[in-house]
C-alpha cells in the first residue's frame, strides 16, 4: 500500500521533473526569444524606436549593435523584432532580410540571398539567375525605384558584421549604406558584431555613409545583479502545472542563491567571465543531475558542475599517462627550464631520461630506446608535444624539433593527482638537480 | 551584332571622280556601290538618294538625303547628308508642339544646327524613299511601308514649320530621280541584271532540293537582322520588296539576352509538342500549322502569354506560308500580298481581341499588359504544361472559337488561310519535311518572336524577364506624416532629403557648370577631375549641375545632351563600367569586351547626329586595373575628335592621378582639377539652418556646437546631419512626458558623446576581473620586456606575482 503510494508520488514527480528539464533547457539553449533581457532596457528602447520609425515613417537608418560574445546582441534584436511583429501596422509593412557573415562569405552569395529573400522578379523557384554584375545592377535598380512614402521598408540584418567588412571593396556595405542615405526605398541596416574596433575596419567612404549609431552592449551588471540573474534563470515560471512543486523548487533556488559555497562559486565564475552563456552552461550541467530521486538542485550539484566546466582537459590527459610517459614529460620540462623554452628533440629527451635512470636505476626499469620512442610518439599523438616543423623525409624522427604544450604548473598539478606515482619521479619533477 | 562582323560589305566608288580639289586633296564622286560579299549583290546609291544611316542603336537607323560624296587625302570615304528626324529623335517635351499624331513613317526635314552632316560612307545601310507631302495630306497607303518615309514639316530644334516650297520641290525632284535610280539600280551593272535572274532560278532549284537552305533564307528574312542585310536585300528583290527594314530590329533581342533556362525550357516543350503534334499530323492537316506556331512561341523566351498563342499563330503561320510561297515560287499573286498586308495592319487589333476572347475561354490566361507578361514569363513552365493538357480541347473548339472571338478580322485571315491552302502541294511536302527535322523548325521558331514583338505596341526595348525592372512591393499602410516639429525636423535633416539648393558650394557649382556648359556649346569633349574627402558634397553638386543643365537644355538655352552616371562602387568589376555605360546610352546589354568595342566605335567614329554625352564617373579609384585600360579608354574617348564626351570624374584623393595612374592615363585626364575642401563650421551651420528652413527645432548654440565639433573632426556633412538627427531623437525621448521642446545643448552633447566617444574605456570598465587582470599583466610584461610582443605563457606568469 505504502509502496504504491510512493510510486504514485514519484510518478507525479517524474512528470514534474521532465517538465522542469524541458523548460530550463529551452531557456538555456535558445537564449534569444524566450529568455529575459537584463540591464539593457535603454538599448532596447533605442532600437525599438529606430525600427518603428523605419516602418511607420519610412525613414532610412543604419545602426550597429556592438558587444562581446554572449552579451545578448541577437537576443536584443529578436526581442525588438518580436515586439514589432506584434504591432499590426508594422507587421504588414516590413520586409526582413537576414544575412550572416559566416554564411554569405562573399558579396555574390549575399546578393543572391538578398534577391531570394526579397522575392524579386528574377527568382524562379528559389534560384536566382544572372551573373554577379547583373544581380547587383538588378538589386540596385529595384531599390532605386522605390521612394520613402510608397515603398515597403526593408530591414537588413547583418549578423557577424565584421566578416562583411572583408568582402572585396566592401561593395555590399557601400551600397546598403548608400541606399540608406539617399532618397530610395527606405532601408534600415542593422549590423551585429563583437568587434569594438569595427568602425576602423570600414573604408572611409563606407564609414561616411554609415550613420554612426552604435548600440553598445556591455555586461555592465555587478555581482548582486549576477546573483539575481542566476535566481531568475533557475526559477520556474508562474504557469507551471504543479504548483506545489514549483513553490518548492523556487524556494530551493532562493536557498541556493544564499548558500555560501554557491555564492563563492558564482563569484569565481563572475570574475572569470561575465558572459551569461557560461552561466547557462553551468546551470545546464547542474539541471542535468536532477532526477526523480534527486528532485532538487543542491549546492554540491552546482559545485560539481562548476568543477566539470572548469576542468583542464590537458591535465586530465596527463592523468592517464604511463609512468614512462610521465617521465618523458618531466624530462622535457627540465629541458625547457634549462634552455629557456628552446625547442628540443627526442634524442635530448632520451639523454635526460637516461641520466635520471642511471641515478635511480633501482626504481625504474631501464626501457630500451625503441620503447621510449614509442612512448614519445604517443605523446605526440595526444598533442602534448608538437613538432615545430613538418616532418620531412630527410630529417630523422629522433632529431625533429619539438615543443611541449604543457605548462610547468599543469605538470606539477597533474603529478600531485597522479595515483601511485613513484616518489623518485616526484622528487625528480620537483627539482632537476635532485639527482646530483 | 556578331553576324554583322562576319558578313563583309564593301563600299566602293561608282564611276570616276567628278572633280577633285588639289589643295584639300579631296575628290568628289556621284555615287557609290555597296557590295555584299556573302550574297554577291551590289547596290548603287547616287547623290540625291535618300538613305538609311546606322544609328547608335541598331533599332533606329537615321534617315538622310545624300548631298555630296568625297574621298579625303586619307582615302576615307565621306558623305555629306541632309538629315531627317524621326519623331523619336525629337525631345519628348517638344513633341507636344506638333499637336497631332505622327505615324512611324513620318519624318521631319531636319534643320537643327550642330548636327554633324559629314558622315563616313560605311555607315550607310541602304536607300529608301522619302516622299514630301503637304501638311493636310493623309499618308498614302502603299504596300512597302517601311521602305518609304513621308515628310510634311521641318524641325529646327525649337519649332515645327511647314516645308518651304523650294525644299518641297527639291525633295520631290530628288525623289523622282532617286526613286527611278533605285528601281533601276541594277541596270548600271550588266552583271547584276543577269545575276538576280540566275539567282532566282537558283533559289527555286535550291528550294526544291535543299529545304534547309531555303529555310535559312526565310529565317534571315524573319529575323531580318542587320547582318544578313545584303541577303535580305537580295531576297527582297526576289520577292518584289516585300520585307521591311524595321523588321530587322530585334535580332539582338533573341540572341544575347535570352536566359538559358528559357531556351532549355523551350526546347523541352518543343520536343514534347513535337511528339504530340506528330501524332496529330496524321489525323488532321491543320495540325501541322499549329505545330509551326506553337514552336514559334514556345521556343521563344517566355515573352508572350501563352494564352494568345492560338490567335497570333494564325497570322504567323499565314505570313510564314506567305513568305514561303514568295521565295520559292516567286508567285505574282498580288491578292495574296494585299491580304497579308491587311492582315498585318489588323494584327494588333486582332491580338487584343483574341486575347480577350481567349480569356473567356481559358480562365487562367492573363491580360496582355507588360506587367502580366512578366508574371506570365515566370509561370511559363506551369502554363505550358497546362497548355499541353488543354491542347485537345482547344483543337476541338478551334473552329467555333475563331469566328466568335474576332469576326471582324477573321475574313481576311480566312482568306489568307485559303490562299495558304491553295498553295501548291510542293509546299506541303516541304512543311512535312520540316516537321520531320525538329532542328530546323526550332531554328525558325527562334526568330518568330521578333515579328510578333514588333507588333506589340510596347515602346523602347522589349522586356525579357531578365531585364525586367523589378520593384520592392508597395507598403500596405500609408507612411505616417510627421506629427511634431521634431519629427518634421528629423525628416528634413535626413541625408536623403533633397534640399532646395546646395549652400556653401556656389563657387564649385559655378566652376563645374561653366566647364560643362562651354564644352556643350562648343560641341567638344573634355575631362574634369573632382576630389574631396567623403561627405563634402561632390556628388550632390555634380548632380545639381546636371539638373540645372538639363533644365537649360529643356528651355533651349543649351544644346540637349545625354547624361550617364556610373559608380565604381556599384560595379562588381571595373570592366563592367563599359557594360553599364553602353546600356545607359543605347539600352543594349552585351558582355564587357564587346561593350568596350562598341563604345570605342561609338566615340571614335564621326557619329552622325550624336548628342553630347555627359558622363559622371563616381568613385573613380575603383576603376583601377593593373593595365589601367578602363581608365585609359575613359579618358581617351573625350580626346577623340568626334566623341563629344564630357567626363566628370569624382574620387576622394587629390593626388589620385599622380599616385595610381600611369603617365599616359594621367596625361589624358588633363589638368582640369577641382578639389572640394572640407566644410568649415560656418558652412556646416549654414547647411543645417538652410535644411531646417527657419523651423524652430534647434537652439542656435546647439547648431553651432555640432558644426564646430564636426568641422574639427572631419568636416563631413553627413556626420553633422546624423548627429542632429540623433539629437532630435534624444530630445524627443527626454521630453516624452512633458511638453514638446526644442533641441538644446545637452541633447546635442549627448548625441556627440554617443557617436564619437571611444568604446574601449567603457568596454574595459565592464570587463570581468580576470580580463582586467590579464590586460594589466600584458602591460606589465611589455614594460618588463621593453618589446610590445609577448606570449601568453609569459603574460600568465604575472598572475603569480601578488599585486604586480
Amino acid at each position: 500500500m505504502s509502496k504504491r503510494k510512493t510510486k504514485e508520488s514519484s510518478g507525479a514527480n517524474g512528470e514534474c521533473i521532465s517538465q522542469v528539464q524541458k523548460i530550463l533547457r529551452e531557456r538555456f539553449c535558445h537564449d534569444c526569444s524566450t529568455g529575459k533581457l537584463f540591464g539593457i532596457e535603454h538599448q532596447y528602447r533605442h532600437l525599438l524606436e529606430l525600427l518603428k520609425r523605419t516602418t511607420v515613417h519610412g525613414e532610412s537608418n543604419s545602426a550597429l549593435i556592438i558587444g562581446p560574445r554572449g552579451s545578448g546582441k541577437t537576443a536584443l534584436l529578436n526581442h525588438v523584432l518580436k515586439e514589432l511583429t506584434e504591432m499590426k501596422q508594422v507587421r504588414e509593412n516590413l520586409l526582413e532580410v537576414h544575412l550572416n557573415g559566416l554564411l554569405q562569405t562573399n558579396d555574390k552569395v549575399a546578393l543572391k540571398e538578398i534577391t531570394r529573400q526579397l522575392h524579386l522578379e528574377n527568382v524562379v523557384g528559389d534560384k536566382v539567375f544572372g551573373s554577379f554584375a547583373e544581380n547587383l545592377a538588378f538589386l540596385l535598380e529595384a531599390l532605386r525605384k522605390g521612394d520613402r512614402t510608397s515603398s515597403c521598408p526593408v530591414l537588413f540584418i547583418l549578423d557577424e558584421f565584421d566578416l562583411f567588412v572583408h568582402h572585396k571593396n566592401q561593395t555590399l556595405l557601400y551600397n546598403l549604406f548608400d541606399i540608406s542615405q539617399s532618397a530610395q526605398t527606405p532601408v534600415t541596416v542593422i549590423g551585429l558584431t563583437c568587434r569594438q574596433d569595427i568602425l576602423e575596419l570600414l573604408e572611409k567612404r563606407v564609414k561616411s555613409r554609415f550613420s554612426h549609431r552604435q548600440i553598445y552592449l556591455t555586461n555592465s551588471f555587478d555581482f548582486k545583479q549576477y546573483i539575481r540573474i542566476f535566481k531568475e534563470q533557475l526559477s520556474l515560471p508562474a504557469g507551471f502545472p504543479d504548483d506545489s512543486f514549483a513553490q518548492k523548487w523556487n524556494k530551493n533556488v532562493q536557498h541556493l542563491s544564499e548558500d555560501k559555497t554557491v555564492q563563492d562559486m558564482l563569484q569565481n565564475l563572475f570574475h572569470h567571465t561575465k558572459d551569461l552563456r557560461s552561466l547557462h552552461l553551468l546551470l545546464m550541467l547542474a539541471v542535468s543531475n536532477v532526477n526523480v530521486h534527486h528532485p532538487l538542485i543542491t549546492a554540491s550539484d552546482v559545485q560539481e558542475a562548476s568543477k566539470q566546466s572548469r576542468m583542464d582537459s590537458k591535465a586530465n590527459i596527463v592523468h592517464g599517462l604511463s609512468v614512462l610517459e610521465i617521465c618523458l614529460i618531466i624530462a622535457m620540462k627540465h629541458l625547457n627550464d634549462v634552455y629557456e623554452g628552446e625547442p628540443f628533440n627526442f634524442q635530448m629527451v632520451y639523454n635526460e631520461f637516461q641520466k635520471f635512470i642511471q641515478r635511480k636505476a633501482h626504481c625504474m626499469y631501464n626501457f630500451e630506446k625503441p620503447v621510449v620512442m614509442k612512448a614519445f610518439e604517443h605523446l605526440l599523438q595526444l598533442e602534448l608535444v608538437r613538432p615545430i616543423e613538418r616532418p620531412s623525409v630527410r630529417a630523422q624522427r629522433e632529431y625533429l624539433l619539438m615543443k611541449l604544450l604543457l605548462d610547468n604548473n599543469q605538470i606539477m598539478d597533474a603529478l600531485q593527482a597522479y595515483p601511485n606515482c613513484p616518489t623518485d619521479v616526484k622528487q625528480w619533477a620537483a627539482s632537476s638537480l635532485s639527482w646530483l | 551584332m556578331n553576324t554583322r562582323q562576319q558578313s563583309k560589305v564593301i563600299y566602293s566608288w561608282y564611276g570616276k571622280p567628278l572633280s577633285s580639289d588639289r589643295k584639300l586633296r579631296t575628290s568628289q564622286y556621284k555615287g557609290f556601290l555597296i557590295t555584299s560579299e556573302r550574297s554577291r549583290t551590289e547596290t548603287c546609291i547616287q547623290l540625291g538618294n535618300f538613305i538609311l544611316v546606322e544609328g547608335e542603336n541598331a533599332d533606329q537607323p537615321f534617315v538622310a538625303q545624300l548631298l555630296d560624296l568625297y574621298e579625303d587625302g586619307g582615302q576615307q570615304k565621306h558623305a555629306v547628308v541632309q538629315w531627317f528626324s524621326h519623331i523619336t529623335e525629337i525631345p519628348p517635351n517638344k513633341r507636344k508642339l506638333l499637336k497631332r499624331e505622327v505615324s512611324p513613317q513620318e519624318v521631319f526635314f531636319d534643320q537643327v544646327p550642330g548636327y554633324d552632316t559629314d558622315i563616313a560612307v560605311e555607315t550607310i545601310i541602304k536607300s529608301v524613299m522619302v516622299i514630301p507631302l503637304h501638311l493636310g495630306e493623309e499618308l498614302p497607303i502603299t504596300s512597302n511601308k517601311e521602305q518609304s518615309f513621308y515628310v510634311k514639316q521641318s524641325w529646327d530644334g525649337k519649332c515645327f514649320k511647314a516645308l518651304s516650297p523650294d525644299t518641297f520641290s527639291k525633295l520631290k525632284e530628288a525623289n523622282k530621280k532617286g526613286g527611278g535610280i533605285s528601281n533601276t539600280s541594277n541596270s548600271f551593272i550588266p552583271l547584276d541584271i543577269i545575276s538576280p535572274l540566275k539567282k532566282e532560278r537558283e533559289s527555286v532549284v535550291r528550294s526544291a532540293t535543299k529545304p534547309k537552305n531555303v529555310e535559312m533564307e526565310i529565317e534571315s528574312k524573319h529575323s531580318a537582322s542587320k547582318s544578313s542585310l545584303a541577303k535580305e536585300r537580295h531576297s527582297q528583290r526576289v520577292a518584289n520588296g516585300m520585307r521591311t527594314p524595321t523588321a530587322r530590329k530585334k535580332l539582338q533581342l533573341n540572341s544575347p539576352t535570352r536566359s538559358s533556362k528559357g531556351k532549355l525550357l523551350g526546347c523541352e516543350v518543343l520536343e514534347l509538342l513535337d511528339d504530340d503534334c506528330d501524332a496529330i499530323t496524321t489525323l488532321k492537316p491543320s495540325a501541322t500549322k499549329r505545330k509551326v506556331k506553337f514552336t514559334g512561341i514556345l521556343g521563344s523566351p517566355p515573352k508572350m502569354p501563352c494564352a494568345n498563342v492560338k490567335s497570333k499563330s494564325m497570322f504567323d503561320t499565314a505570313e510564314y506560308w506567305q513568305t514561303f510561297s514568295d521565295t520559292i515560287r516567286l508567285s505574282p499573286y498580288s491578292k495574296v500580298k494585299d491580304s497579308s498586308e491587311k492582315a498585318k495592319n489588323l494584327n494588333r487589333e486582332y491580338d487584343i481581341t483574341c486575347s480577350i476572347g481567349h480569356q473567356e475561354l481559358g480562365s487562367q490566361s492573363p491580360v496582355l499588359t507588360p506587367r502580366s507578361r512578366r508574371i506570365c514569363a515566370q509561370k511559363t513552365s506551369t502554363l505550358i504544361a497546362e497548355q499541353i493538357s488543354i491542347l485537345n480541347t482547344l483543337e476541338l473548339n478551334q473552329e467555333d472559337d475563331f469566328p466568335s472571338s474576332s469576326d471582324s478580322s477573321y475574313s481576311s485571315s480566312s482568306e489568307e488561310e485559303d490562299n495558304g491552302v491553295l498553295c501548291t502541294p510542293e509546299k506541303k511536302t516541304k512543311s512535312s519535311r520540316m516537321l520531320s527535322t525538329p532542328k530546323s523548325s526550332r531554328k525558325s521558331s527562334v526568330h518568330t518572336p521578333a515579328k510578333t514583338l514588333k507588333k506589340t505596341p510596347l515602346p523602347g526595348t522589349p522586356k525579357t524577364p531578365r531585364n525586367a525592372t523589378p520593384e520592392i512591393p508597395r507598403r500596405n499602410h500609408e507612411a505616417q506624416k510627421p506629427a511634431s516639429i521634431l519629427e518634421e525636423a528629423r525628416l528634413r535633416l535626413h541625408v536623403s532629403a533633397i534640399p532646395e539648393c546646395l549652400p556653401c558650394r556656389e563657387e564649385e557649382f559655378q566652376d563645374i557648370y561653366n566647364f560643362v556648359e562651354s564644352k556643350l556649346i562648343d560641341g567638344t569633349g573634355g575631362c574634369m577631375y573632382i576630389s574631396g574627402v567623403p561627405g563634402t558634397g561632390k556628388t550632390a553638386t555634380v548632380h545639381e549641375v546636371i539638373h540645372c543643365l538639363q533644365q537649360a537644355a529643356e528651355n533651349d538655352d543649351l544644346p540637349s545632351f545625354q547624361f550617364v552616371e556610373i559608380n565604381g562602387m556599384k560595379l562588381t568589376d571595373p570592366h563592367q563600367a563599359y557594360v553599364q555605360i553602353l546600356e545607359l546610352l543605347t539600352g543594349q546589354k552585351v558582355t564587357a569586351t564587346h561593350a568596350a568595342v562598341l563604345l570605342a566605335k561609338l566615340f571614335n567614329t564621326p557619329g552622325p547626329k550624336r548628342k553630347t554625352t555627359v558622363l559622371v564617373v563616381d568613385e573613380l579609384d575603383l576603376l583601377w586595373t593593373r593595365k589601367q585600360n578602363v581608365m585609359y579608354n575613359l579618358f581617351d574617348w573625350p580626346t577623340q575628335k568626334h566623341s563629344k564626351l564630357i567626363i566628370l570624374a569624382i574620387a576622394n584623393t587629390m593626388d589620385l592621378p599622380e599616385r595610381i595612374m600611369m603617365n599616359r592615363v594621367a596625361s589624358r585626364l588633363g589638368l582640369t582639377r577641382m578639389s572640394f575642401q572640407p566644410y568649415t563650421y560656418k558652412q556646416l551651420q549654414q547647411i543645417i539652418s538652410s535644411r531646417l528652413n527657419s523651423m524652430k527645432a534647434f537652439e542656435e548654440d546647439a547648431i553651432q556646437l555640432v558644426s564646430r565639433k564636426v568641422a574639427a573632426l572631419s568636416g563631413d556633412a553627413r556626420r553633422c546631419l546624423d548627429i542632429c538627427r540623433r539629437a532630435t531623437e534624444i530630445c524627443e525621448f527626454a521630453s516624452q512626458k512633458g511638453s514638446p521642446e526644442i533641441v538644446r545643448m545637452a541633447h546635442v552633447t549627448e548625441a556627440i558623446d554617443e557617436m564619437f566617444s571611444s568604446p574601449y574605456i567603457n568596454a574595459i570598465r565592464n570587463a570581468s576581473l580576470h580580463e582586467q587582470i590579464f590586460l594589466k599583466a600584458i602591460l606589465a610584461e611589455f614594460r618588463r620586456a621593453g618589446v610590445e610582443e609577448a606570449t601568453v605563457q609569459q603574460v600568465s606568469l604575472w598572475f603569480r606575482v601578488p599585486f604586480f
